[in-house]
């Protein structure tokens, strides 16, 4: 095992070396970086030229400011020293602290949309393979098609037009006609008694049903002007949150299990309580607080299953725990929304939330609620096209994957032993089928930091990919390096841990030692 | 889950796989003593999408190659791309669906009254061009990469890997805009900037074949480092056949499904990197024009011109769609395990009254 990853880092040490290598020529050869003063007719035109040529030394050749440029990145290798050096970029900042800056904006713009994209996918991929064939299945099928065939930046320009300008425009004014109200009420209906499947009956009533709840939602919200002034309260957090409480209760331990369905009604009690205890806590909140409280929502539902017990106490706490991390995200929820009139009316956003463009309104200021909704005000946009590009690969991969398992021997075991379809598919065939989706996923996340070029500069986020253009568009080597070093270190990374993690999670694979 | 006995029945019928033809599963054509190449054209022509993406492919790219002209040849359209005309209608789009209608300019013009009709059309060509280029460029050299690594192994093997393992982290990106830069340097009178700088989207077509070939080439190590431990390789071997005879005769046909199966992906991916390279300035370049950068310059004028962005779009979405159709359905043909599932057959066959879980909707099925 050692030795496996042990070769494996020095093939991709050379491997990096050799490429390294390349990019730097390539960018360099690319063009001519003195190309804008050569142009221009000031008097200091010489100066101007000799000071770009000593900053980026460009009277030494390619091949031996490869080297120079090297000898300063091994000094990244030594640990805690703190004499990483990658150059400097074309202006003199040093390519380390921009490098620092893009990625974290790079990486707050990717997180929440792959791990979205990844939970959705995963759903719907396991969804319609098991209602294969039904209408269901083929309306994801075709969704899944079109959206890996959607250009990012032509979804990017169309969410920018509908969803924030027309958004914005609707915000001015949020008033629902009851016409629209009952359209809207009437597709989600019609959608949901397609999803449905099963008998007529069934169907009709599902689609009934959520007709008229989103129908009578919608005309509440409008008569109410919620889009101005939203909230949950915590009557809706109890109502939601025994929903949740069963369907949580439902997947991870079945109706059957009392004692699991006890411990997560009682932590949906717990967390409306709560929800009054720590309002005024709620407001002196910093990130740090908001972590360590999450933390302790986890850590009290497993005490409530732990105390609950009942036949099997690892599934209670388990069901405990997920519900209540659950409710306490809708606590969450409700503050940033008791949040969202002031950052509304806040001088900086005057009425239009949604922004379009950057990551965050330029010179805001307010308290952590409101600098939070301005940074999802500026994610939501990029994150839903993200989403929607890499929602599909996921789809189909678990489709794939899941379809396979289902017609293995061991699931007819497992059925034929009498188990409940819930074991049979949440226990046996669900963790079967996610391993070679842990592998897909390992691999994504290698490629995250590089792959969000065009989203980026869709919407001006001064990200990896911005830095790395610009790099391009200056033929400035040092930038360009220090992104590629990045993405691709994390890309090999992520490579290895992806193939150790598949031999790890299916013992039928060894890697050769 | 939400309904156990049902979804009880439907797996147990899949459960019960290895009986004879369930319900609505079509009898394996196998038996029939048909040739490989004659199921694989059956199943291909029995998949409503594949064959659904094959015509509006077909219908477009007759459409883009006889409207605007190719290569010289004038097409019969009465604009071409870089034609300036007097306004009509102030450039809105004259076509209509009711009464149908083509118009003078039926996608629009531009604000300087290009004919949009003309520039997508071209811009469409240019990406089928870039589309083709890309397959035949890549399936080669994948092919060849990947036999010659999977076959002979070795010290071959180990350089060609190593090689892909290369070109693969090395961002298209970059060497998209340095050949972009090349290209742009006339004056410099290298004969590839010559080149380039007449065939704008045909050395992007290159280029981008060049560096698209290693996941292709993976592929078919893989497959090559399988069917070469088969007992009929060793059969052919024992028998005298050159390594050569073996290659092309004997595995290369075995492989020949996967190998088409990804070109075709390699291809719809290569549509949309040439529109994000035309997009972000560094493929397709004006005047000449293709439907990324159709849409990169028209992306400002969505409100009051919105048409200059729909259509490309919707002339990317549409090719790109039809191809990934076309790909899904040879994979369905090209896969021996695959089962085609007829819904209607399902419903007469099914032994309770009580309705299919499938509606007769006729989709992409697959596996």
């Amino acid at each position: 095992m050692v030795t496996y990853i042990v070769r494996r880092l020095l093939t991709a040490a050379l491997i990096l070396l050799g490429a390294s290598f390349l990019v730097y020529l390539l960018t360099a050869a690319s063009g001519d970086p003195l190309e804008e003063y050569r142009a221009i007719n000031a008097a200091n035109k010489q100066q101007l030229m000799d000071a770009r040529t000593e900053l980026l030394q460009l009277d030494v050749p390619p091949p031996l400011r490869y080297f120079k440029w090297l000898g300063g990145a091994a000094q990244c290798l030594v640990p805690f020293a703190g004499t990483c050096d990658l150059g400097k970029n074309i202006v003199g900042q040093p390519v380390t602290d921009a490098l620092g800056h893009a990625l974290v904006q790079t990486l707050t713009l990717v997180t929440g949309a792959t791990v979205l994209a990844i939970l959705i996918g995963i759903t719907l991929g396991i969804i319609t393979a098991l209602r294969q064939y039904s209408a269901l299945d083929y309306g994801v099928t075709f969704m899944a098609f079109l959206f890996f065939s959607l250009p990012i930046f032509w979804v990017a320009v169309l969410l920018k037009e509908f969803g924030a300008i027309g958004f914005n425009n609707f915000l001015r004014n949020p008033e629902i006609p009851l016409a629209t109200a009952i359209g809207i009420g009437l597709v989600l209906g019609a959608v949901i008694a397609v999803a449905v499947g099963g008998e007529l009956k069934r169907r009709v009533l599902a689609g009934g049903v959520v007709f008229l709840f989103v129908a009578a939602i919608l005309i509440y919200f409008s008569a109410t002007e919620w889009f101005k002034t939203p909230g949950l309260g915590p009557v809706l957090i109890a109502i939601a949150g025994v929903g949740l409480a069963f369907a949580v209760t439902l997947l991870t331990a079945g109706l059957k299990n009392r004692k699991a369905l006890q411990s997560s009604l009682i932590a949906v009690g717990v967390g409306v309580v709560l929800y009054f205890v720590v309002q005024p806590l709620l407001d002196q909140a910093t990130f740090l607080m908001i972590v360590l409280l999450g933390v302790a929502t986890v850590l009290v539902g497993l005490g409530i299953g732990y105390l609950v017990g009942g036949y099997d106490r690892g599934q209670s706490m388990r069901a405990a725990a997920i519900t209540s991390f659950l409710v306490g995200f809708m606590v969450l929820l409700d503050r940033f929304m008791q949040a969202w009139p002031s950052y509304f009316n806040n001088s900086r956003v005057r009425g239009r939330p949604i922004a379009t463009i950057g990551a965050s309104t330029p010179n805001i200021e307010g308290d952590f609620w409101v600098l939070g909704l301005d940074t999802f005000t500026h994610l939501i946009l990029p994150t839903l096209a993200l989403i929607l590009i890499s929602l599909a690969s996921y789809t189909r991969f678990t489709r794939a994957s899941m379809l396979e398992i289902m017609n293995m021997d061991y699931i007819r075991t497992a059925r034929a032993k009498g188990l409940t379809e819930r074991t049979v598919v949440m226990r046996h065939a669900f963790r079967n089928a996610l391993i070679p989706i842990a592998t897909i996923v390992a691999f994504d996340i290698g490629g995250l930091i590089g792959g969000a070029v065009i989203t980026e500069s869709v919407f001006s986020v001064r990200g990896m990919g911005f830095l790395f253009l610009d790099g391009i568009s200056h033929v400035d080597p040092n930038p360009v390096m220090g992104v590629f070093l990045c993405v691709a270190i994390t890309a090999m990374v992520f490579n290895l841990i992806a193939d150790l993690a598949y031999s790890a999670l299916d013992p039928r694979v060894r890697v050769k030692a | 889950m939400s309904q156990p006995s049902q979804q009880d029945e439907i797996m147990a019928e899949e459960a019960a796989l290895p009986q004879p033809p369930a319900a609505g599963i079509e009898p394996v054509l196998e038996a029939k003593g048909l040739s490989q190449g004659q199921i694989v054209r059956k199943r291909f022509l029995g998949h409503s999408g594949a064959i659904i993406g094959l015509v509006v492919f077909a219908f477009i790219f007759i459409l883009a190659f006889t409207s605007v002209g190719y290569l010289g040849i004038p097409g019969w359209w009465k604009y071409n791309h870089e034609q300036v005309s007097p306004l009509v209608n102030d450039g809105a789009p004259t076509s209509s669906l009711w009464p149908l209608a083509w118009g003078e300019h039926p996608f629009g013009q531009d604000r300087i009254g290009r004919d949009l009709f003309a520039m997508t059309m071209r811009g469409a060509q240019q990406s089928i061009t870039v589309m083709i280029v890309i397959g035949l460029i890549a399936g080669l050299i994948g092919v060849v990469v990947g036999a010659v690594s999977g076959y002979f192994r070795g010290w071959a093997e180990a350089i060609l890997m190593r090689l892909t393992d290369v070109i693969i982290i090395i961002p298209a990106l970059l060497l998209a805009a340095v050949m972009a830069q090349m290209a742009g340097r006339r004056d410099s009178g290298s004969w590839f900037s010559a080149f380039a700088s007449t065939n704008g989207v045909l050395a992007l077509g290159i280029f981008l074949g060049l560096i698209s070939w290693v996941s292709l080439a993976r592929l078919m190590r893989g497959e090559f480092l399988s069917l070469r431990e088969r007992e009929f390789v060793d059969a052919a071997r024992i028998s005298g056949a050159s390594n050569a005879r073996i290659i092309f005769k004997h595995i290369l046909p075995n492989a020949v499904g996967v190998l088409i199966v990804n070109v075709t992906l390699t291809m719809s991916a290569a549509i949309l990197t040439e529109t994000a390279l035309s997009f972000l300035g560094v493929g397709v370049k004006a005047p000449d024009t293709s439907l990324g950068l159709l849409i990169s310059q028209n992306q400002q004028a969505f409100s009051t011109r919105p048409w200059l962005f729909w259509f490309p779009g919707l002339f990317i979405v549409l090719i790109c769609l039809s191809i990934n159709f076309i790909g899904d359905g040879l994979r369905d043909a090209f896969d021996p395990r695959q089962k085609k599932f007829n819904a209607k057959k399902a419903k007469d066959a099914e032994r309770k009254p009580e309705p299919a879980p499938v509606t007769a909707l006729d989709g992409p099925g697959d596996r």
